[in-house]
């Protein structure tokens, strides 16, 4: 019974498929003015979008390497390539997106989902937007959908993108940042005007399919006081030897009495670097609940951040990371108190296996003003055998003494008598560790979309099988 | 009646430390037998070592169950057989319901798919003999249970998964008189229903009242130091342990 739990690799043949790539139109990897400006070129980006580029690319290549958290060595920004652009452009039909790309989004089960239970759909596949649909009551209730580019372009539209591009997460935030600023392409662009609730949810896919590529989407979404919106997103990449490198950015701005709950299941291949940065700035009476779930890449660094910015602001943070072999997930999450009155509440749980490595930040700064604030952290670490790492990093900057502010750690590992007692009833080793796994991670399934939470459940199933040696 | 269980010359220990030495002992279809004894004299070890548990390791001797050789099988394979132990403190395991877990145990041991239909209604029948809210069955396995709630979730998963043979481990200790009637309830009705067999390991003779003990074992220091019928609780419980102890030390 002596038995170390350990796993070699796992089946993710689901995501491991891949197309060819000729269809593609690649511009030259690493980054130099001229390649930025030929993104500019490419996509007919207006003035100030062209100085903005080039203006991050300026700060990235003054600001350092960062030099804290998981080693990204492996990670040489120069050869990924930043811009693929498939040769198809956008389409509302799913019937005219081209054939492998389809292929490739209906395994990961959309537009199914589309049909089934959401407001509207966007597929990201490399670099752009390849796919893009809104529901008709959706539309004619004000709500917009759609890439940033045509936002970008639409009159209606793009003084509002101008002021709340990068306003929240500037270039000078950290190198990544700028890089995104200087090479992102495609994300989301949504709106959803003062009072209108959607009750469905709304649902975006990104897909990297291309080797040694990087995807730098932006995320965009202003609710007006007192709307409502669910929005999900979904990653994942097939495998590729070579690094391939995620910096995207997403930036929500929650109104008045605004509620937005912003989901995410990330399962990127095992070789993506995924520096993701998340951001959100929520006013007087709004809500902001974030749910994620990091399964994949080979490293990451993601800490979405919550500003409260008026009275009665509230965040919610709800998240799991699973690392296994060869995965460091630095994961997280900030709370900046900077209203009176003001509440958050996290609760994350981080399992680590066959030589995995998962941290735990979090952040919660109370500014002097935020007095009658509350806050409460909450994060449990499970560590599956004796070869892999769990760390918590807590740190919290209180600046008035009128705030409640909790923190709770636990960090554990599974008990030989736990796995002997539901053996003595039957279940074999392997199930019995799932079974304690599956039961860890329950309160944060519990808070996914349903077909996210069973794809989670069996994202587990899969991590957990031979796990027995 | 035949051998279910047979326990051979069995020693045992963990950590380098023989905590059994050469115990024999067998029982057959449908018996009940009693084992008592001091605490550390190796009682709770004997159940654990039946029932398979990894923190032990047999260093001499053998267990037969149904004609089968089990020493080196592990618990879950030996649960499939149809041995059961009641544990002396139950394992919380927090996120999975008790129904859920209930019902995943059923299939494996039965390699039977049940219908939730089906099973809610044999979980509820059991729940009610049990004197226990229905509402536990959805909350999650033995989390906030109190002493008392956890051993009758033990009784309601032996009601559940009817083995042939159950080994209650001190199920008694801790309870007041009437929770301790009710797990009686619960023990009897396993034994009217399946005809299974019994191992109790206990102190006190509450828990015997309703059942007919067909022979008694005292454990002293990892050795059988004596053995009889159902007087011999009566005696125990009246002068003690003591004189076995010396036997056992011989």
């Amino acid at each position: 019974m002596e038995k170390k739990t350990q796993v070699i690799d796992i089946d993710r043949s689901r995501y491991d498929f891949r197309y060819a790539e000729d269809e593609s139109e690649y511009l030259e990897s690493g980054i130099a003015p001229d390649i930025i400006a030929a993104i500019s070129e490419e996509k007919n980006d207006p003035d100030w979008m062209r100085e903005f580029r080039l203006r991050s690319l300026e700060i990235y290549n003054r600001t350092p390497m960062v030099n804290w958290g998981p080693d990204i060595a492996g990670l040489d920004v120069d050869k990924i390539v930043t811009y693929i652009r498939q040769k198809s452009r956008m389409n509302s039909d799913w019937n005219d997106v081209p054939e492998d790309i389809k292929e490739t989004f209906e395994k990961l089960g959309i537009p199914q989902a589309e049909r089934e239970s959401l407001a509207g759909v966007g597929a990201q596949y490399d670099s752009e937007l390849v796919y893009h649909n809104v529901r008709e009551e959706v539309a004619q209730s004000g709500v917009v959908y759609t890439d940033l580019e045509s936002a970008m372009h639409d009159p209606k539209y793009a003084d509002m993108i101008k002021s709340h591009f990068m306003k929240l997460v500037p270039p000078t935030d950290h190198k990544f940042a700028a890089l995104h600023g200087a090479v992102w392409s495609g994300g989301s662009f949504v709106y959803v005007p003062k009072n209108v609730h959607l009750d469905i949810p709304l649902q975006s896919y990104f897909r990297l399919n291309a080797k040694g590529a990087g995807q730098f989407e932006h995320t965009l979404i202003i609710l007006e006081e007192g709307a409502y919106l669910h929005f999900i997103e979904g990653c994942s990449a097939p495998k590729y030897y070579e690094a391939a490198l995620h910096a995207g950015c997403v930036e929500l701005y929650v109104g008045k009495g605004a509620k937005l709950r912003y989901s995410t299941i990330e399962n990127w291949s095992k070789n993506m670097y995924n520096l993701n940065t998340k951001r959100a700035l929520v006013e007087e009476g709004g809500t902001i609940e974030w749910v994620s779930g990091s399964f994949g890449s080979h490293v990451s660094y993601l800490y979405p951040m919550s500003i409260l910015n008026g009275r009665n602001a509230r965040a919610e943070f709800t998240g799991i990371t699973f690392a296994g072999e060869g995965q460091n997930l630095d994961t997280g999450a900030k709370i900046v108190h900077n209203a009176p009155d003001t509440s958050s509440y996290m609760n994350t749980k981080s399992i680590s296996k066959s030589g995995g490595v998962s941290t735990f930040r979090s952040a919660v700064v109370v500014k002097e003003n935020a007095h009658g604030s509350k806050s409460s952290v909450n994060c449990e670490s499970l560590m599956l055998d004796r070869i892999s790492r769990s760390d918590t990093v807590p740190v919290m900057d209180i600046r008035t003494k009128h705030c409640d502010v909790g923190h709770e750690a636990k960090i554990g590992r599974i008990s030989d008598e736990t796995v002997f007692y539901l053996m003595s009833r039957g279940l074999s080793e392997e199930q019995a560790r799932a079974m304690i796994v599956r039961g860890f991670a329950d309160n944060v399934s519990k808070e996914l979309p349903l077909e996210y939470a069973v794809e989670m459940n069996n994202l587990i199933g899969l991590e957990m099988k031979g796990s027995v040696g | 009646m035949s051998q279910l269980l047979k326990i051979e010359n069995l020693s045992a220990g963990a950590e380098e430390t023989e905590l059994l030495h050469g115990v024999s002992l067998a029982v057959g279809e449908g018996e009940t037998h009693v084992v008592m004894g001091h605490n550390g004299a190796g009682k709770s070890t004997l159940g654990s070592v039946i029932m398979g548990s990894p923190e032990y390791t047999v260093t001499g001797g053998k267990i037969v169950f149904n004609g089968e050789d089990i020493t080196e099988l592990s618990a879950d394979k030996r649960a499939r057989l149809g041995l059961f132990l009641s544990f002396q403190n139950p394992i919380e395991i927090p996120g999975i319901t008790l129904a859920e877990f209930l019902r995943n145990a059923l299939e494996q041991v039965t390699g039977k798919r049940i219908k939730l239909w089906d099973f809610k209604k044999k979980l509820y029948a059991a729940m009610e003999l049990l004197e226990m809210d229905k509402s536990y069955a959805d909350r999650d396995l033995n989390v906030g249970f109190s002493g008392g709630e956890k051993k009758k979730a033990e009784i309601l998963q032996l009601l559940i998964l009817e083995p042939k043979l159950a080994i209650l481990d001190e199920t008694d200790s801790g309870l007041d008189v009437d929770a301790v009637k009710t797990v009686s309830k619960g023990i009897e009705e396993y034994k009217k229903r399946t005809g299974g067999a019994l191992i109790v390991i206990t102190h006190n003779t509450k828990i015997l009242e309703a059942l007919t003990v067909d022979k008694t074992h005292i454990l002293s220091a990892g050795r059988i130091a004596a053995e009889g019928g159902a007087e011999l609780v009566d005696d125990v419980i009246e002068n003690g342990f003591e004189r076995f102890s010396q036997q056992g030390a011989k």
